[in-house]
């Protein structure tokens, strides 16, 4: 059997108290249908709580929706409670409300990728297939 | 030609005595032409079949329209919903709101206070200050509505599970400006039963919830009855995915929940029925959404007249307020969203709506700077002013198209709430997932549709262009959540804590048994207790509801 997908097991997160889910379900039910596992985790998880689940379910990505504006506090802190909990390893995608100007700063603080409003479902299913995990 | 006898009725009774309290704005409309337009266009013959689904405007079953002379009288309300960062800074744009000729404001809470948490509490960390402004406690309040008179601006607020604490504070602040309760005007969303299926800011358990909003429609009945005291809210619905037809029957599945809830209170459905307010989106599809106002408009006056029994002609009336579609606006090629805004706008306006917020086309990346706001606005003047639109009463009523679709949107609603009345109403469909899933699955196909280009979105699946985003940002700086974390706390300080505490004592205590709970909330706010302390109070009490 040839080598399986790197990226089988897929988390997407909603941090914060944004309720706007509905990117967020439409993602998790559109990676689940071209082959994903997917777990979701519901609205209003803290970024400590997304990386515990992170973990327990040992994923092999994270994916992050947010639209209130709060991505740049939040995002970044769900990739730092996951070095903490030694799963470093695991690359996060966030996507939201987010302008351009602040993909850059998150790519530096260790967000893997960034979508904004308009992304294709095909581009967001592609880019967690192409993801590796950190450092490999 | 002779007139109808009912039409005639009509004109000298239902509209005479409008017009006597509200004249028209002008003399004669006529159209840029000058061919002189009719305030009503009728069918050439009324028969029974016009007088029972469309009827006269301000009459039963308001299919054309609220009032007896709609906007010929009085525009709709420009209300742009509005509120970011400090209660200072989103002070500034209400004045400047105000100066442009908005007549009515609208605030925006962040997301920790419409959780009912306080800047400073662990789960509001990012958030304080982002999406709307941030009120801990009567202090911002005061600082909010700063040279604003109470006595003369409706604002409507956005708050649905902690509306009680912002109501007792727009009401203690009123006091303050020596404004009579009675002449304060204003809407409060106060819908929790959508937060469930939609939008997420739920704190507790849908029955007490819905214990809390009955208590508010009892005080503002006896206190406050200028104030539209609950905003049952399809439109979050919408955006969330839902179908027109969805929002439709699962906002009127919700207005039927209250009704009943407030029944079984004891409370009379001819004081609290005509203040019952609704809430809907308009996406750019024109024709359904007329359609879908008129329906709705139709469907409540019969659920209000017939099935409970309302006396009041006032409380058949579904009144509604519109915003434009988020879910519509694109983040490539923004100036095509004012394109989209107009449009949607329009549909609105040719819905009959009450009022309007017509969104910024910056709104799919940020929060709108001051001159997009301007030009959303802007949109709004000149449909009222430039269209036309406005000057006849229900402009597209008896296109065959129109009335068809009207026809569809009310049967395919009514046969999805008679699926939610067989599973005992809203709260066990909430429950067993009924409503959540219709909205999931109808988002999905949505998506679908936009992936394979069954759907084209101009500037994202179609007419795609090269093209450099340069927005302007308004950005909220993190200091905003220092300085509100530092206001609250320096507040906890000054007041008298042993009068919060009695306060909050009472509150527990009528919330342990059956008292109204707008007395105590009241007093706690006047005590400068904050909204995370009164919140977690009724916490203890009445639990949190989990999704």
């Amino acid at each position: 059997m040839a080598e399986e997908k790197r990226i089988r097991r897929v988390l997407i997160g909603k941090p914060g108290l944004d309720g706007h889910d509905r990117g967020a379900k439409v993602i998790a039910r559109a990676l689940r249908d071209s082959g994903f596992e997917v777990i979701y985790t519901g609205i209003r998880r803290t970024p400590e709580q997304i990386a515990a689940a992170a973990v327990q379910e040992d994923v092999d990505a994270v994916g992050l929706s947010l639209l209130s504006g709060a991505h740049m506090e939040l995002f970044p802190e769900v990739v730092e409670h996951l070095k903490q909990r030694g799963a470093g390893d695991i690359p996060v995608i966030g996507g939201g409300i987010i302008p351009e100007e602040d993909v850059r700063a998150l790519k530096e603080k260790g967000i893997r990728k960034v979508f904004t409003p308009g992304t294709s479902i095909q581009e967001i299913a592609d880019a967690f297939r192409e993801l590796e995990p950190e450092g490999a | 030609m002779a007139k109808h006898p009912q039409y005639k009725e009509w004109e000298e009774k239902t509209l005479g005595k409008a017009l006597q309290k509200m004249p028209e704005r002008k003399a004669e409309f006529k159209t840029v032409g000058g061919l002189q337009l009719p305030r009503l266009a009728l069918p050439k013959e009324i028969d029974a079949e016009y007088i029972q689904k469309l009827g006269f405007p301000g009459e039963y079953p308001f299919t054309r329209g609220v009032q007896p002379s709609m906007y010929r009288s009085r525009l709709w309300t420009m209300r742009q919903y509005a509120g970011f960062s400090t209660a200072a800074e989103t002070n500034k744009r209400y004045r400047y709101l105000l100066e442009q000729g908005q007549t009515g404001l609208s605030v925006a809470f962040d997301l920790p206070t419409q959780i009912g948490y306080d800047s400073d509490h662990q789960m509001s960390r990012g958030e304080v200050g982002k999406v709307g402004v941030a009120i801990d406690s009567l202090a911002d309040m005061e600082v909010l509505f700063d040279q604003i008179p109470l006595g003369e601006v409706s604002t409507s607020m956005t708050i649905n599970s902690p509306a009680a604490v912002l109501l007792a504070m727009y009401v203690a602040l009123g006091e303050k400006q020596g404004v009579d309760r009675e002449k304060m005007r204003g809407t409060l969303q106060n819908d929790v039963l959508k937060e469930y299926v939609a939008r997420g800011t739920f704190i507790y358990p849908p029955r007490p919830s819905l214990r809390i909003i009955t208590d508010i429609f009892e005080w503002c009945g006896q206190n406050t009855p200028s104030f539209n005291t609950i905003s049952i809210s399809g439109y979050h619905i919408r955006e969330a995915g839902s179908t027109a037809v969805q929002e439709v029957a699962f906002t009127l599945a919700n207005g039927i929940s209250y009704v009943q809830a407030a029944l079984e209170a004891g409370l009379d459905v001819d004081v609290f029925g005509k203040r019952l307010s609704f809430f809907f989106g308009a996406t750019t599809d024109i024709m359904e959404e007329v359609a879908k106002f008129r329906a709705a408009r139709r469907m409540w006056a019969s659920i209000m007249r017939d099935r409970f029994q309302a006396q009041n002609p006032r409380s058949w009336m579904l009144r509604f307020h519109t915003q434009t579609a988020g879910h519509t606006l694109t983040a490539q090629q923004i100036d095509n969203n004012v394109v989209r805004v107009t449009l949607q706008a329009l549909s609105a306006v040719l819905g009959g709506t009450q009022s309007l917020h017509t969104n910024s086309k910056d709104e799919a990346l940020t929060l709108p700077t001051e001159e997009s706001v301007r030009t959303a606005l802007r949109t709004q003047q000149v449909i009222a002013h430039e269209s036309g639109v406005p000057d006849s009463i229900d402009p597209l009523g008896g296109s065959y198209l129109l009335e068809e679709l009207t026809d569809r949107i009310e049967s395919e609603a009514w046969e999805l709430m008679q699926k939610i009345e067989d599973m005992g109403g809203v709260i066990p469909a909430i429950e067993q997932g009924f409503i959540q899933r219709h909205i999931d699955d109808a988002a999905y196909t949505y998506q679908q549709e936009v992936e394979n280009k069954e759907r084209i979105m101009v500037g994202v699946n179609e007419f795609k262009s090269q093209e450099e985003v340069k927005v302007p940002l308004l950005r909220i700086d993190p200091e905003v959540e220092r300085a509100q974390v530092a206001q609250v706390q320096k507040v906890r300080s000054e007041r008298d804590e042993q009068e919060v505490e009695r306060s909050l004592a009472a509150l527990r205590e009528a919330a342990q048994g059956e008292d109204n709970l707008m007395p105590p909330i009241l007093e706690a706010v006047k005590q400068y207790a904050t909204i995370g302390e009164i919140c977690d109070v009724m916490r203890e009490v009445f639990g949190i509801h989990e999704e």
